[in-house]
């Protein structure tokens, strides 16, 4: 399955763009979206940590993704 | 009542103290956070925010519906800004009335807080020689 992932804050920056597409094998988790892209963007491992999120909440690593989910890359936040 | 606003638009102060206002309200505590001009002894020129928008506003929801069910508070106000901001310019307000004191200091300060850890929005401090995404790396 293809998975179109957005990216904000310093995520943008290591993809080079608003977003990018990783394509997962097996079945697609959240687990395994966050293993493609550490392996597409090795820098993501130099992170604080990252999140993702899956229709605009924070998702478990074993939740399972659908091609309608809107899912994005979430670095460190630090509003305020 | 819930106020929440997320906007590249300056912050105003006064209305969001207006709008908290209530005459069964006894206490009201702001929190206003306001772009500093120096991070660990380094000069800073401005910030940028940027906010994955609808999460933003879905996350601010969220927290001050938790306040509002931990305290008695009767308004809680939560504004934050994006884009580009200079020095001295406000960032994010936090209001909230309560009948008496201790609930609106106690659940503003779970706002702010809270609204670090867990809300996406991301802060760029531009220095004369780089910048930095505030918090991205260890």
């Amino acid at each position: 399955m293809k998975v179109n992932v957005l990216a904000f804050g310093i995520a943008k920056d290591i993809f080079g763009a608003s977003s990018t597409e990783v394509g997962l094998a097996g079945e697609a988790t959240v687990e395994a979206l966050r293993t493609a892209l550490e392996t597409q963007y090795p820098r993501l491992k130099q992170l604080a940590s990252f999140m993702i999120a899956v229709n605009d909440e924070y998702a478990a690593a074993g939740q399972v993704l659908t091609p309608e989910d809107e899912v994005a890359i979430i670095p460190p936040v630090s509003g305020g | 009542m819930i106020d929440i606003q997320l906007t590249e638009e300056p912050l105003e102060i006064s209305a969001c103290i207006d709008w908290v206002m209530s005459p069964t309200c006894g206490g009201i505590d702001v929190f206003i956070g306001t772009v500093r001009n120096a991070t660990k002894g380094k000069a800073v020129l401005r910030l940028e925010f940027e906010a994955y928008g609808k999460m933003a506003l879905r996350e601010m929801q969220k927290i001050a519906e938790e306040a509002q069910a931990k305290w008695p508070i009767e308004k809680i106000l939560l504004h934050h800004r994006t884009g580009v901001l200079q020095v001295g310019e406000v960032p994010v307000i936090i209001a909230v009335a309560a009948a008496h004191r201790d609930a609106a200091f106690d659940a503003c300060r779970y706002i702010i807080d809270t609204l670090k850890q867990t809300v996406p929005i991301w802060k760029k401090e531009i220095f004369e020689d780089g910048e930095v995404w505030v918090a991205a790396h260890p």
